[in-house]
């Protein structure tokens, strides 16, 4: 692992455009993936992906947030910015993971919810507010891996997990570096600073407590050898799902709240 | 001398605290232009009014504790968790002397507070943001003090009211802002498993990180009318799209139309609408 690799370069190997996305993972990990597709309220989402797999011979859910690798995909996908439909397919997808006693496994890599009009008319605020409650009751394990962007409400809502984990140069923020200094100093072109004091690295986050581990990655970032990070990948949810399969189901809920409960940063 | 500061420091903040509470008891003679009908009333008036416009019905914005004293009978309440504020958990550059400012400027110690008291009789907890501070950003400490309302609430087997007025997460606070939308959002659910009620009422603005968590899950959802209701901001939707949008988009009268509000209520009506609330959910008697 390069511990030294700054914030904003950790930021530029998330967005790599060659990085694996969550089609790739789905594919080489996750034999005989069945998509589910639609909210069962309007619409489907392209830009989130979900459905039924095998992981290691076990039924399992997985759902996550895509891109697209061409410009005609990335505008089917919104450049990987969900929208409430998507929240609420993910929301759907989970509570039948829930009926059928399937560990759930999401991949997290979005700029962030989509900030549109037709999102606030579908109310996307309330689509991802209805994920963090409802998936922090779940009776069945839920593993978070945030795979290259993480930001805002728009990442959470698919990360109130048992456990959090993140790719090595993956980044877990409150907003992208462009908005957060667009916000507070109204103007985007300082982002390379908000990167430096927004604590967005995993390294950080793992100190503050945010997550539980880092999956490493190779020499210059997941995209020089997709292979190798996958199988690294792998291996931490193989490790992760087992200390959880099994549980009852009213003690993964408790703890995953209690996980939450215990973030307060020592106010005074 | 870290303690004899922060006693100074402490008085200071009541101190201030009283000379808010003392002006919003004797307003000044002086003017308040209503920025919707550019009628200019007595502060006094406006004030006795609930802050409402008495020539248009505008609604201004109002602090935490005339909020608290509009709701509570007898604008009798008990505070809890006063103490609470703001830590700086990223040393963020300049944050500490924006939060001593706003403490200065409000004589609150954060963003929200949080209180038990009556309402028509039946006892109940609330929690209030106030736009003064720090445009009610959720910070650490905002999220904390939310959620040990909702877990006093809960233990005590209270109705619980959630006032919002949020620009949304505090920057400043960066994800340990956001981790408390999860927290807050996994106490609601605990408390609503204990089957008990839960209503917003969203005020002037509602935007981000709280309008996407606890402002949205209430059995009932309330809102003041005018008030601002949404996840992105006007401004960052308009960048994205590349067009003006429509004066009337994302108002509570806009939400209510989109199926995401039950109910716009005047703030003079508010007390009454959350009284019957109380009583339709309550059975048994007021005062009980």
């Amino acid at each position: 692992m390069d511990e030294n690799r700054s914030a904003a370069q950790r930021l530029a190997l998330a967005r790599h455009p060659q990085r694996p996305g969550a089609r790739e993972i789905i594919g080489a990990l996750f034999p005989e993936f069945f998509e589910l597709r639609g909210d069962r309220c309007c619409g489907e989402d392209e830009a989130i992906l979900g459905g039924v797999a095998l992981f290691h011979g076990r039924p399992v859910t997985v759902i996550g947030t895509r891109k697209g690798r061409t410009l005609t995909e990335n505008l089917r996908m919104n450049f990987g910015m969900p929208s409430p439909e998507g929240y609420r397919k993910a929301l759907r997808l989970m509570k039948q993971a829930e009926k059928f006693g399937r560990p759930i496994i999401t991949l997290i890599d979005t700029a962030g919810a989509y900030p549109g009009m037709s999102a606030e008319e579908h109310g996307q605020g309330e689509a991802i507010a209805r994920s963090l409650f409802e998936m922090s009751r779940l009776r069945v394990p839920v593993i978070a891996v945030i795979t290259g962007e993480g930001n805002s409400g728009g990442a959470l809502a698919l990360a109130v997990a048992n456990r959090v984990l993140m790719l090595e140069n993956a980044v877990y923020a409150i907003l992208s570096p462009e908005g957060f200094a667009s916000i507070l100093w109204k103007d985007a072109s300082r982002h390379e600073e908000a990167c430096a004091l927004m604590k967005m690295t995993a390294p950080e986050l793992l100190e503050l407590g945010v997550i539980d581990g880092i999956i490493p990655e190779p020499e210059g970032g997941a995209h020089e050898d997709a292979r190798a990070a996958l199988a690294a990948l792998d291996a931490a949810l193989v490790k992760q799902l087992e200390a959880l399969v099994g549980r009852p189901g009213a003690e993964l809920a408790t703890e995953r709240a209690a996980r939450f409960r215990a973030m307060t940063f020592a106010p005074r | 001398m870290e303690t004899m500061n922060n006693v100074f420091e402490k008085r200071r903040i009541r101190l201030q605290a009283m000379k808010t509470l003392y002006g919003s008891y004797l307003p000044s003679d002086q003017m308040l232009t209503c920025p919707k009908c550019a009628v200019e009333s007595p502060k006094k008036e406006v004030a006795a009014n609930l802050s409402v416009c008495p020539a248009c019905g505008h609604h201004f914005p109002m602090d935490a504790v005339s909020r608290l004293r509009a709701t509570f009978d007898g604008g009798k309440y008990r505070e809890l968790n006063r103490g609470l504020g703001a830590a700086d958990p990223l040393r963020f550059p300049g944050y500490a002397q924006k939060l001593r400012e706003a403490k200065h400027k409000t004589g609150l110690r954060e963003a929200a507070v949080t209180a038990q008291g009556k309402i028509g009789g039946r006892p109940c907890v609330a929690c209030v943001l106030d736009r003064r501070f720090l445009m009610g950003s959720m910070s650490a400490a905002v999220g904390e003090k939310i959620t040990l309302a909702i877990e006093h609430a809960l233990s005590s087997r209270l109705p619980l009211i959630l006032f919002a007025a949020s620009g949304g997460a505090r920057m400043q606070e960066g994800i340990c802002s956001l981790m408390q939308m999860a927290k807050t959002s996994a106490a609601l659910a605990r408390f609503d498993e204990a089957g008990l009620l839960c209503v917003c009422v969203l005020t002037d603005p509602t935007t981000g990180g709280v309008t996407a968590s606890f402002a949205s899950l209430g059995d009932v959802i309330l809102a003041e009318p005018g008030a601002l209701i949404g996840f992105a901001g006007p401004r960052v939707i308009e960048q994205t799209i590349g067009q003006k949008l429509p004066e009337d988009f994302q108002r509570a009268e806009f939400m209510m139309a989109h199926g995401f509000v039950d109910a716009v209520v005047p703030r003079g009506e508010l007390r009454e609408a959350l009284s019957r609330l109380l009583m339709l959910h309550g059975g048994g008697n007021a005062d009980g």
